[in-house]
C-alpha cells in the first residue's frame, strides 16, 4: 500500500516541480540578466514586492488583533466570522476584484471617502494593495489564530497575577509565544500577495505588477517574451520564500 | 486575611453554591475535593482570573471581587507549573519585578533571596524545557514568591511529581510557608497531602463546603458520609442513637449495638477508622468496650498492611500489619473477634 501511495505522491510532486524547473533551466542566464536590467521589468517586480509588503503590514496591524480575539475568546457568531475570513480564498479572484471596485471605485462610498484624503484606487498602487490585501489576509489571520490558540491560557494567567496588565501580558507572553506562527502567516500572506493576478488586473492594470506584465508580454509578443519575466518572478519568490522560512524556523530545533 | 463569601462558581460539571471560607493570616488552608476541573476555577476566581457572578472575595478587609488580578498581590502556582517557555529560569523568576520597573539592585536582591531559599542557583540560566518536574516546581514557587504576594494559591502543585519528589516537596513547601509566614490556599484531591500540609482543611463536594476543620477534626470527626469517605474511613454505618440503661449511648445498626461516648442529636451515621479496630482470635479483655465475634469475609492485601473485613453483621474493616496477619494465620471464613474503644467511634 505504501508503495502505491508513494507513486501517487511522486506523480503530484513531479507535476509541481517539473514545469517550474524546466522553465528555469530552459532560460539562459544571459537572457535572464538582460531581462532583469530591463527597466520596465525591474520596476514591475519591485512594485510587486513593495505592494505585497504594504498589504502584509496592513494585514498584520489589522489582522493579528482579530486573530487573538478569535483564538482566546468565545462569542456568539464566531464561526460565522471565521467563515467570512476564509471567504476570499474560495471566491474567484476576478470576482473579488469586481467586488472591491464596487466599494472602492470613484463613484462609491469608500472610494469617495478615501478620495477626500487624496487616495484613489483605480489604476494606482493603493488599488494593487487592497486587491492583494483582500485575497491574502486570510492566510495571516488563520496562521496567527492557530499560533495564539497554542499559547496556554495559564501562562497568561500567571503573568497577570505577577502584575502584568492585559497589554503587557500580550506583548511579553502571548505575542512572543505565537510569533513563529504569526511570522509564517506573514510570509504566506506576502507570497500570496506577490502571486496575485486576477483581483489586481480588475482594479489596477497599471501600474503593472509582474504577473500582469507576464500576461501582457504573453498576449502581445508570445511565449518566448513572457517566459524570462516569469522565470525571474519565480526565482525571486523562491529565494525570498526560502530565506524567510529559514529565518523563522531556524530556532525551531529546541 | 482572605475571606470568601457566598461564592458561586459554575463550570460544566463543577458547581459551587454559596461557598464561604475564611483563611487567617499566615494560615495554610487546604481545599480538598474530588478530581475535576472545578477546584482550579475556584482558585482562578480568587485570583481574579475568572469572572465572579455571585459572591464576594475580601482581602485584608477590603472587597476585591472586581479588582484586576495584577492589583491583588495573589500569586498562583499551577499543577503543570506553567513556566514561560521562551524565558530562562532567571527571567521567569524576575518577570513580575521587571514589570514593576523595580530598581536593578532590588531585583537582584529579591532574586537572590528566593534562589537561596529554594536552592536553585544552579538552574538560573537554564530553559524551562530542560528542567525536571521537581526543579520546575521550585522555579514556579520562586517566581510566585519573588513578587512578595500576600496570598499564595497552589493548584495541585505536587500532582505532576513522582512520589518521592512529592514527599520532599511537601516538606519543603511547608517549611517555606512557615518561614515566610505567607497565607497559602492549596487545592488537592489527595487526602494524605491535605493531612500533611494543612493547618486546616476545607472539604468541598456536591457543590458545597462540607466541612472546615483541622486535619485531626476531619480525620476523627467527619460531619458527613462524604467527608468520612474522603478521609478513607471504610466503616460507615447507618443507624440511630439510643440511651442505654447504664448511661452510655448506644448506636444501633440492624441488630448490632455499638457503645459510643459522644452523642450527636439526630445522628444517623457512625464511623470507626479501620486502624482503630483490633482483630484477635480470642475475646480481648480490655477497657475497649466494643467486642464482637464474626466471620472474615474478605482480605484486601495492601502489601505492608491488610484490610480484614469481618461480618458481625454489619461488615466492619480492620487495618492490620502483615506481621500480625501472619502470626494469627487469618483466612477467609475464620471466626475472629473485633474490638474497638467506644471513644473511637464517631457519630454524626
Amino acid at each position: 500500500m505504501k508503495l502505491i501511495f508513494l507513486l501517487l505522491g511522486l506523480l503530484i510532486l513531479a507535476f509541481i516541480a517539473v514545469p517550474i524547473l524546466k522553465m528555469i533551466l530552459a532560460s539562459s542566464p544571459a537572457i535572464l540578466l538582460d531581462t532583469l536590467f530591463d527597466s520596465q521589468v525591474a520596476a514591475s517586480i519591485l512594485l510587486t514586492l513593495y505592494a505585497a509588503l504594504i498589504a502584509t503590514v496592513i494585514g498584520f496591524i489589522l489582522g493579528v488583533p482579530l486573530a487573538y480575539l478569535l483564538a482566546k475568546t468565545n462569542f456568539r457568531g464566531k464561526r460565522l466570522i471565521e467563515g467570512l475570513i476564509d471567504l476570499p480564498i474560495v471566491v474567484p479572484h476576478s470576482a473579488a476584484g469586481i467586488a472591491l471596485l464596487f466599494v472602492f471605485g470613484r463613484n462609491f462610498f469608500m472610494g469617495k471617502a478615501f478620495e477626500a484624503v487624496g487616495i484613489q484606487f483605480l489604476d494606482s498602487l493603493a488599488g494593487i494593495v487592497i486587491a492583494m490585501l483582500f485575497v491574502s489576509v486570510p492566510f495571516l489571520i488563520d496562521s496567527a489564530k492557530e499560533g495564539f490558540k497554542k499559547v496556554d491560557t495559564r501562562l497568561e494567567n500567571v503573568a497577570r497575577t505577577l502584575g502584568a496588565s492585559p497589554w503587557q501580558t500580550f506583548t511579553r507572553i502571548s505575542f512572543p509565544l505565537a510569533w513563529r506562527s504569526i511570522a509564517a502567516g506573514n510570509i504566506m500572506m506576502w507570497a500570496r500577495g506577490i502571486s496575485e493576478f486576477g483581483a489586481v488586473i480588475i482594479i489596477a492594470y497599471h501600474p503593472m505588477i509582474a504577473p500582469v506584465l507576464v500576461y501582457e508580454k504573453f498576449e502581445t509578443y508570445g511565449l518566448n517574451y513572457a517566459r524570462p519575466i516569469a522565470v525571474l518572478l519565480i526565482l525571486i519568490c523562491l529565494i525570498v520564500f526560502i530565506a524567510l522560512r529559514l529565518l523563522v524556523y531556524r530556532g525551531d530545533k529546541s | 486575611m482572605i475571606s470568601i463569601r457566598d461564592l458561586s462558581v459554575e463550570l460544566g460539571d463543577f458547581t459551587l453554591k454559596n461557598a464561604s471560607l475564611d483563611v487567617t493570616d499566615g494560615e495554610y488552608m487546604v481545599i480538598l475535593g474530588p478530581t475535576g476541573a472545578g477546584k482550579t476555577v475556584l482558585l482562578e476566581s480568587i485570583a481574579g482570573l475568572y469572572p465572579i457572578k455571585h459572591g464576594q472575595i475580601w482581602l485584608r478587609g477590603k472587597e476585591v471581587t472586581k479588582l484586576e488580578p495584577d492589583k491583588r498581590k495573589i500569586s498562583i502556582v499551577y499543577q503543570d507549573h506553567a513556566l514561560f517557555p521562551h524565558l530562562s529560569v532567571k527571567e521567569n523568576i524576575i518577570f513580575g519585578l521587571k514589570l514593576k520597573k523595580a530598581a536593578h539592585g532590588a531585583i537582584e536582591k529579591a532574586l537572590d533571596q528566593v534562589v537561596n531559599l529554594l536552592g536553585i542557583r544552579a538552574l538560573l540560566h537554564r530553559r524551562p524545557s530542560t528542567l525536571s518536574g521537581g526543579e520546575r516546581q521550585k522555579v514556579a514557587m520562586a517566581r510566585a514568591l519573588c513578587v512578595q504576594p500576600d496570598v499564595l494559591l497552589l493548584d495541585e502543585p505536587l500532582s505532576a511529581l513522582d512520589p518521592q519528589t512529592r514527599e520532599e516537596m511537601q516538606y519543603e513547601l511547608r517549611q517555606l510557608q512557615r518561614l515566610l509566614h505567607i497565607t497559602a490556599l492549596h487545592v488537592t484531591h489527595d487526602f494524605e497531602e491535605a493531612i500533611a500540609l494543612g493547618d486546616r482543611i476545607a472539604v468541598i463536594g456536591d457543590g458545597e463546603v462540607k466541612q472546615v476543620g483541622t486535619p485531626e477534626e476531619i480525620f476523627r470527626q467527619p460531619n458527613s458520609e462524604f467527608v468520612a469517605r474522603f478521609a478513607m474511613s471504610r466503616n460507615i454505618f447507618p443507624g440511630v442513637i439510643e440511651n442505654s440503661d447504664s448511661g452510655d449511648f448506644l448506636f444501633k445498626t440492624g441488630n448490632t449495638a455499638f457503645i459510643v461516648t459522644n452523642k450527636s442529636n439526630g445522628a444517623t451515621r457512625a464511623t470507626v477508622r479501620p486502624e482503630d479496630v483490633l482483630i484477635s482470635l480470642e475475646p480481648v479483655h480490655s477497657s475497649a468496650r466494643n467486642t464482637f465475634a464474626g466471620k472474615i469475609t474478605r482480605i484486601n492485601d495492601k502489601g505492608s498492611t491488610l484490610y480484614i473485613t469481618v461480618d458481625l453483621p454489619p461488615e466492619i474493616s480492620a487495618l492490620i500489619t502483615r506481621n500480625s496477619f501472619r502470626e494469627m494465620g487469618l483466612t477467609a471464613g475464620m471466626q475472629v473477634y473485633v474490638t474497638f474503644k467506644a471513644s473511637s467511634m464517631h457519630v454524626f
